[in-house]
């Protein structure tokens, strides 16, 4: 993967504790999977950053090299990626997405 | 688009033991609901259960063949 787009990827994962990378934007969501996502963490109540690669061709395709995850939306949680859609809404339902950002936000 | 039969063939490929379930959710094949349940996934963070099953589908993933993949994994209890 070429380093400056690793570059970019870098900053934006380090730009907030929680930060989405999805398609379309908070309020207005152009994929149900993506808007999961923004739900959950709307309810949880914690504040994150999202970025639209639906805006930006080579962030599309260079964050599913980066995470070597084939689909989006991708949550990256101080850094770490923790999954997309499916994992988000197993993680709510069982109590522990609450826990880590509770933690990760601490 | 592609054939649950297929989806199933692939992933039964890299994970020989895996119990496969193939839900093709809008009848045009490109929507699927995959459960998936295999030792194999023992000890692995979900991230890792899921690179497992992705890296089985990763032609039909790359060449949006699937669309939408909702994916639930777990090991056998």
């Amino acid at each position: 993967m070429d380093a400056s787009l690793k570059q970019r990827i870098d900053d934006l994962v380090a730009s907030s504790p929680v930060f989405v990378f999805m398609k379309g934007n908070k309020l207005m969501p152009q994929c149900g999977f993506s808007n999961n996502v923004v739900q959950i963490l709307n309810a949880l109540a914690v504040p994150f950053e999202t970025f639209d690669v639906l805006s930006d061709m080579e962030i599309r395709q260079g964050i599913k090299d980066y995470s070597e995850w084939p689909t989006i939306p991708q949550v990256y949680v101080n850094g770490e990626f923790i999954g997309g859609s499916d994992i988000l809404i197993e993680m709510y339902n069982s109590g522990e997405l609450r826990e880590k950002l509770a933690v990760a936000l601490a | 688009m592609v054939h649950p039969d297929q989806v199933r063939a692939a992933i039964s490929q890299a994970l020989p033991d895996a119990t496969v379930e193939v839900e093709d959710l809008t009848g045009g094949g490109d929507h699927l609901q995959v459960t998936v349940v295999s030792s194999a996934f023992d000890g692995l963070s979900r991230v890792k259960q899921h690179q497992l099953v992705y890296g089985a589908l990763r032609s039909e993933l790359a060449s949006e063949a699937i669309h939408a993949l909702a994916l639930q994994t777990s090991t056998p209890s």
